[in-house]
Formats: structure tokens, sequence, C-alpha cells
């Protein structure tokens, strides 16, 4: 079950947080994986650990802001691995928490040239290599976009990455739509709060504002989770490798929910 | 991934379809399978499917519309396998009918095995579900069978949207009151699916549009995917939904549907 033996899959932000674990789970299901990212560190932290394990992956530095690096990295892919059959576009910034009226177009910009321009460039650079082996598999090629629960609903001080992951969902069904001929799923994940480097990248700026700082946040977090607790990269990494494989294979243009309840309440 | 070693399912409707279909994949994922259903023989044979190759199953006769049949289906699992850790409401009827021509008992029988067996299902399961959810790493599990009918509209299906709609909610209403028992419950959402089912959705449509194959035609087109959904697309994402590697899910809706909906 769930098993990507043979695929080839290509993972921004793939060093750490949940791309790292997606990293990990498809490479132990028998993916060749490409774990692209800024971060080198850490990225190599994650390749030795997939590496000592006895599975197959390699890492490419590589902004996904930027076009020619996304055409680099899938030729690297491509290069190392002899083609693509999975796309995670996983990098992503929270970006700073700001009232709309202090929010510059500066930090808009960015958070939509990483968020939104990085998962169009991502697919549009994929998608011809894809196309080529998508007929080798009974599930066909699977781009999976993550999005969040905050591609449904509004937080405050939250607009810009509200929008971003709102676009990255409605991308994701213009896209299946598109690509459904040419058989390549692509569907989106939009996890609640993940304990994470990027959860927790807001912790001292929390304990030196708030009393009670960021524990008192994170309770308060978890209550929204009606299943009690915080999402674990785990969680999410078992959704990825679901809608990689071919178990998911008449699956194109859906969400899959994450997120212990928040939603639904 | 997606195992469900040691776990103990029920599933409403396991005779033919998505339901056997989804008993047999648990079977070789390693679940204890209770498949209850009105059609005996049918259900037997299924059952007899699963022990031949291998795997460990019961059938108990269940007319979902009965509160006592639900009561004496469950305790024969439960009886037979120890507890109960994931329940399967599948059992599910389709007619189509224009409102005028809809009676009220038409409507209601309708109601009363696509609405009423979810809600006694879950009501029977429930204590089993709880009591074994306290032992397990990702709690307990129960999968509603809704259909994109339970987010979009067809016409002349309105009985069956209803139903299907229905469950939708009903499944995020019983997330939310079974969450601090650590029970999950989810629903999936499929297109149409080559079951037994789907030919008679076909028939029935044939009427007018002229002929099966219009109808066919007509559905595959539907599907940006270019096919009829397949019985192991759906028991795949009702696999995943009740093993632990949906751990964080519940109230979510899984749509497994070709796309039909994204357009």
């Amino acid at each position: 079950m769930n098993r990507v033996d043979g695929k080839v899959a290509l993972i921004s932000g793939g060093a750490r947080g949940l791309g790292g674990m997606s990293a990990r789970k498809l490479a132990e299901a028998g993916a060749k994986v490409v774990i692209t990212d800024l971060r080198e560190d850490e990225a190599q932290t994650t390749l030795a650990a997939i590496k000592a394990a006895g599975f197959e992956a390699k890492f490419f530095k590589h902004d996904v802001a930027v076009e020619e690096q996304w055409e680099a990295a899938v030729k690297f892919t491509v290069q190392s691995y002899g083609g693509l059959d999975i796309l995670l576009n996983n990098a992503g910034i929270a970006g700073s928490s700001k009232p709309l009226e202090e929010l510059t177009l500066d930090s808009w910009r960015r958070m939509m040239s990483i968020n939104l321009d990085g998962v169009f460039l991502g697919m549009k650079h994929a998608i011809p290599p894809m196309k080529a082996r998508a007929h080798l598999w009974p599930g066909g090629g699977s781009i999976i976009s993550i999005s969040s629960i905050m591609g449904f609903i509004g937080g405050s001080r939250a607009a810009a990455y509200c929008a971003s992951k709102g676009g990255v969902r409605l991308l994701t069904k213009a896209a299946a739509i598109e690509l459904a001929p040419a058989k390549i799923r692509v569907n989106s994940v939009h996890p609640g709060f993940i304990d994470t480097p990027m959860l927790r990248s807001g912790e001292e700026a929390m304990n030196a504002r708030h009393e009670g700082g960021f524990q008192k946040w994170v309770d308060g977090v978890v209550a929204l989770h009606p299943l009690g607790r915080l999402g674990k990269d785990e969680d999410i990494a078992h959704a990825v490798r679901f809608l990689a494989s071919d178990d998911s294979a008449f699956m194109t243009g859906t969400e899959v929910v994450v997120d212990g309840g928040y939603l639904a309440q | 991934m997606n195992r469900m070693d040691g776990k103990v399912a029920f599933i409403s409707g396991g005779a033919r379809g998505l339901g056997a279909e989804t008993a047999r994949m648990m079977a070789a994922c390693g679940a204890k399978v209770v498949i209850g259903d009105i059609l005996d023989d049918v259900g037997r044979a299924t059952v007899d499917g699963i022990l031949n190759q291998g795997g460990d199953a019961l059938y108990t006769h269940l007319d979902v519309t009965q509160e006592d049949s639900w009561q004496s289906a469950v305790k024969a699992g439960v009886d037979k396998f120890g507890g109960l850790d994931v329940l399967v409401n599948n059992a599910g009827i389709f007619f189509m009918k224009s409102t005028e021509d809809m009676t009220l008992a038409d409507w209601h029988r309708m109601v009363s095995i696509n609405l009423d067996g979810v809600f006694l299902g879950t009501k029977t399961a429930l204590p089993h579900l709880k009591a074994r959810a306290a032992k397990a790493p990702a709690g307990s599990a129960i999968i509603n069978l809704s259909s994109i009918a339970g987010i979009i509209g067809i016409a002349n299906f309105s009985a069956y949207h209803m139903s299907k709609g229905g469950v939708r909610l009903y499944t995020k209403a019983c997330a939310m009151e079974f969450a601090p028992h650590r029970i999950r419950v989810n629903s999936i959402h499929p297109g149409l699916i080559e079951t037994d089912m789907a030919k008679q959705v076909v028939k029935e449509m044939s009427s007018t549009m002229g002929s099966d194959n219009a109808v066919r035609d007509m559905f595959v087109k539907s599907h940006p995917i270019g096919r009829i959904g397949e019985p192991k697309d759906i028991a795949n994402g009702i696999v995943f939904l009740a093993s632990d590697d949906s751990a964080f899910m519940t109230g979510s809706e899984l749509v497994v549907d070709g796309g039909w909906t994204a357009q």
C-alpha cells in the first residue's frame, strides 16, 4: 500500500519540517528523491538520515522564487534519476504577523514570490518531464502542493499568507483540470497547525511580546484542534505519500484536509 | 503504510461493490473484517473469498434501517473478534426521481437506508469504538460513504443528494462530538464507480438519454480524468482513513472523483 517504487520525486523545501519528513517517507516507500531548499545544512542532515536507512536521495540548492533555479532543479533531477514523476510543492513561508494596514507591499510580494510564484514555477517546469513518464504509472504523474487551512479560512494578521494559500488551493484545481488529459494528477494538502520549525520560528518573538509567551499561544492553538494536539510532520507526510502513490489514482483537483478537525467546527 | 494489523472493522453493505472491495483490501492489510448486509448469499461468498485468501472475516445479516438488527450484527462481530476499531457506513441505495414523481414514501425510504442507517450504525458501534480508542495510538475511526452528490447537485437525483449531503454534515458533527474520545470521523465522496449501483444509475438515466452508452459517455466526460472509477479507487481511500496514517484527520471530506467537483 502507498508504495512509490521506481518513481522520482522532487520536494521543494525538503530540508526539514513537513518537506523533510515527506522526503523520508517517499524514499522509504521506494522513490528516488531530490530535496531542494535554501537551507543546505539541514538538507544534508535529512539526506544523511535517508541514506543511512539505505534509501536514495540527493540535494539541490534552490530558491523557488527564481525561475532559472527551477529550471536547473528539474534538470538536475532528470539527469540524476532519469525523469520526474512526483512534484511536492512544499516550500513556503509564514511571513511576519502584521495588521493589514502595516503590511508593506514588499513583504506581500515576498510572500507571493515564494508561496505562489514558487508553486507556479514548479508546476511549469516539472510538467514536461512528468508528461513524458505519466503513462508508466496506473495513477500517472502526481503534483502535490501544500496549502493550509488558511486556504479556506481567514486568520487575523495573516492576510498575505491566507491569500497565498487560497491561491495554491485554486491553482491546484485549475492545473488538475488542465493536466487531466496528460495523466498528471494535481491535489492540495491543507495542514492545520503542525509542530514544525516554521511554527516554532515565532517562539522568541512571542516570548518577548506576550505574557505566557509561546507556550500560552500553543495551548490556545491546540484548543482550536478538536483532536486536542498539534499535528506532526508525519501526519502530513502520510497524506503526501498517499497522494503520490497510485492508491489515489482517481483523485485529482481535491483538497486533503489534515487539520485535527479545525475546519469542521 | 496503511496497515490495519490487529484492527477489527465492521462494514455495512459489504456483500458487494465498494463495501466488498473495502473488506478484501482491509483483510489484506491485516484487519479482521465483519460484513453486514441484507444479501446473505453474496455476503457469505465475499467472506469465503477473504477466508480463502488467508484473511479473517465474518458475515452477519444486517438491515441498516432496523436498530435491533444493528445491535445483533455488531454483537456478532464483537463476540467473534473481541472488539471494534473501525466502522464503515457503506450501505446505501440510489434512485432517480423527479420531485413531481417522488412520493413521500420514496423519500422516507431513502432517508431510512442512507441516513437512519448511518445514525444507527454510529450509535450502535460507538461504545465499542470508544473502548478500543483509549488503547490505540491513533484512536478509532468511522468512515461514512457520502458522494459527490453530497457536494453538488444533479437534476432528478434530489432524494439521493439530500441523503448524501446529510451524511457529509452528520460526519462533521460526529467528528466534533467524538474527538474527545479519540474517535475520528471522516466522509469519502466517490464519483461514479463501476459497481452494481452505477449500472442502476446508467439504466435509470438511459430512458431520458437514449442509450446506456450515451449515459456512460456522459459520465466518462464528466470526470476530467477520463474514466469511471474502480472500486479499488475508493477502497484505497477508505483504508487510508481507517489506518493510523490519517491520525490527524477528522471531520474531513476525502473526494475521490476523478476531478468531477474541481471543475
